[in-house]
């Protein structure tokens, strides 16, 4: 195993080291960071629904709840209880935690299409929650967050500040789900993903498995949320609608599923391509990312990355 | 104590029939499809959706008889199922049945962006046609005409579609091509072109929901999106393998989802569905009516 697919050690490595040579330099070679950090935010998210789509064959329609949650928990502890940034992003992450190990539970109680329902239905219960708490704003959401100083003593009102904090959380985020996909945990995640019942034959308790993936990726899924709060300065129900869980499927689906890279790729191509298209296409833009949807469906199922190996691969055996 | 309101009951409670009627044809909508298909079919709020715009058009626009509404709102939207299943769904079969869903994902999200774009996202509303408006003096309660039309238009559609597949030539094969697609093409019969009408079927029972809501709802694009997470749940508590059971399951929640209002918890409406699905997945997982693996 290695970190882009078999067979692709060497090539994988440096096409991630010139990438994190990309994202060092970004700021100082005309890139807004702003923007960077803002797909960073989305990649995390991505990259922790893949653990549990792409190496678990969990499909959660339902991430956005934690992706969100996690938001409004982050921009009000930051906003009321004046919070120092990484104590705000901790508690937006426990909170994403909590809620995941709650959903998680109920919904592996079925599996494959109506897990996607369950978590889908319990995701819009949680909409309506943060629809209606007294906490989050309702409609209007939280606005005018202010980022604060990382540890009460370094401000990261400054952009390139902000950048380098963001890049750092995800770089220690990308580690961190390398570690999970290749542990010993992780193996059997991908045993259940193959053939579950041969999993629960071998001994293993699938359903702890499983729910452990799920509050894993809840959490990682929160802390893009609650990233996205500190680099935006918000939180709206924008981040919660099941819009968003249908937007971070598209997004690992592009990249390619089950890559490693595929998410964090596919979410630069999604934010990349809203805010191309949010100036000039105005309304048009849902309509754009639902037939591009449809497109992968149907044609390009194995996405960039998963493309990318597999001519990798076609190209080696002809060699 | 909360004030139990018990003058609203009745009134609440019709209501509660009327959206018990929709999620009833739109969960047996979705049973149709996944029994034949394997496929969830998220687009069925757009569908149902665009049933409701057909209605409002028909009428509203060119101020053309409700009745005909009734007969060409489901037959255009199974049209548009036909389109759908032989341009899109049928490339997927051999796939993961997951790829279904998200396929219908990205048409629900293109039908309802179009929508969005000529319609914006306030509603359009038109009034009953004459022989259905007014109300009636029950004694108890007033009960508005076009509600319990509604009601008894979803369950005779219910109703003829049960009867249709339980009962009919037609609905042994459908039932037999659900057992095994294979074994039924191998005695002749056209499996694909039934795969095809079964989809358009299921769409035009959504279409058909559409055009009974035009007249009680606000018809806009986004109708049907928060609708069909409802009925989602529903369809997770009722359990797909059973035609009576969706209906039961979808005319009994709709009912259930008034009883916070009548307690005097309206806010809780909203979650009521969402609250007995995660209760009935602890209990029964494989649904009420459905069958354990």
């Amino acid at each position: 195993m290695n970190w882009l697919g078999q067979g692709t050690e060497r090539a994988g490595k440096i096409a991630w080291i010139v990438a994190l040579a990309f994202l060092l330099v970004a700021p100082f070679v005309g890139v807004y960071p702003i923007f960077v950090a803002q797909a960073l935010c989305f990649a995390i998210f991505a990259m922790a629904f893949n653990l549990l789509l792409g190496y678990t064959g969990l499909l959660s329609f339902g991430h956005a709840a934690f992706f969100g949650g996690a938001a409004y928990v982050t921009a009000w502890l930051l906003q009321e209880k004046h919070l120092t940034p990484e104590l705000a992003l901790l508690g937006g992450v426990a909170g994403a935690a909590v809620a995941g190990a709650v959903v998680g539970a109920i919904a592996i109680r079925r599996q494959g299409i109506y897990f996607a329902m369950v978590t889908l239905a319990l995701s819009q219960m949680l909409f309506f929650f943060f629809l209606q708490a007294s906490f989050t704003g309702g409609e209007n959401g939280l606005n005018g967050i202010e980022r604060g100083k990382l540890f009460g003593l370094i401000p990261l009102d400054n952009d390139l500040t902000l950048y380098f904090f963001v890049l750092a959380i995800f770089v220690g985020v990308f580690l961190l789900v390398l570690r999970i996909v290749h542990s010993p945990y992780g193996q059997v995640l991908k045993a259940i993903r193959e053939n579950e019942p041969r999993a629960i034959s071998l001994g293993y308790n699938v359903d702890r498995y499983k729910l452990l993936a799920f509050v894993l990726s809840a959490s990682l899924a929160g802390l893009g949320g609650a990233l996205k709060v500190v680099v935006m300065h918000l939180a709206t129900l924008g981040d919660v609608r099941w819009e968003q869980s249908g937007e971070v499927i598209l997004m690992t689906l592009l990249g390619g599923l089950g890559t490693f890279a595929g998410p964090a790729v596919g979410a630069f191509v999604v934010v990349g391509l809203q805010n191309y298209l949010s100036d000039r296409a105005g309304s048009w833009t849902t309509v754009i990312i639902g037939a591009i949807f449809v497109l992968c469906v149907v044609a390009f199922r194995k996405g960039f990355v998963g493309e990318l190996l597999a001519w990798q691969k076609r190209r080696a055996r002809k060699a | 104590m909360p004030d139990i309101n018990l003058q609203a009951l009745p009134g609440l409670l019709m209501l509660g029939l009327v959206n018990g009627s929709f999620y009833a044809i739109l969960s047996l909508g979705l049973a149709v499809i996944f029994g034949l298909l394997g496929v969830v079919n998220f687009a069925h709020g757009a569908l149902y959706m665009i049933g409701a715009y057909a209605a409002w058009y028909i009428n509203d626009r060119w101020n053309i008889s409700y009745w005909w509404a009734l007969l060409v709102g489901p037959l255009l939207v199974g049209a548009l199922g036909v389109v759908i299943e032989r341009v899109f769904l049928k490339r997927l079969y051999k796939l993961d049945p997951l790829y279904g869903l998200l396929l219908t994902f990205g048409i629900a999200l293109v039908l309802q962006g179009v929508f969005l774009q000529y319609y914006g996202s306030s509603g359009q509303s038109y009034s009953p046609p004459d022989q259905l408006s007014g109300a009636t003096d029950l004694g108890f309660m007033v009960l508005p005409n076009y509600r319990a039309w509604v009601v008894l238009a979803s369950l005779g559609i219910c109703l003829g579609t049960w009867f249709m597949i339980e009962r009919t030539q037609l609905g042994a094969l459908l039932r037999a091509g659900t057992e095994n697609p294979a074994l039924v093409q191998a005695f002749g019969v056209n499996v694909p072109l039934m795969v095809t009408l079964t989809y358009a079927g299921g769409c035009a029972l959504a279409g058909f929901a559409g055009v009974l809501s035009s007249a009680v709802t606000q018809v806009n694009p986004l109708m049907g999106a928060n609708l069909i997470i409802v009925v989602f749940a529903v369809v997770v508590i009722g359990g797909m393998g059973s035609i009576m059971g969706s209906i039961v399951t979808g005319l009994a929640l709709g009912l259930i989802e008034k009883l916070p209002i009548v307690l005097g918890y309206p806010e809780a409406s909203n979650i009521v569905v969402f609250v007995i699905m995660a209760i009935v997945l602890m209990i029964r997982p494989a649904g009420l009516f459905g069958k354990e693996k």
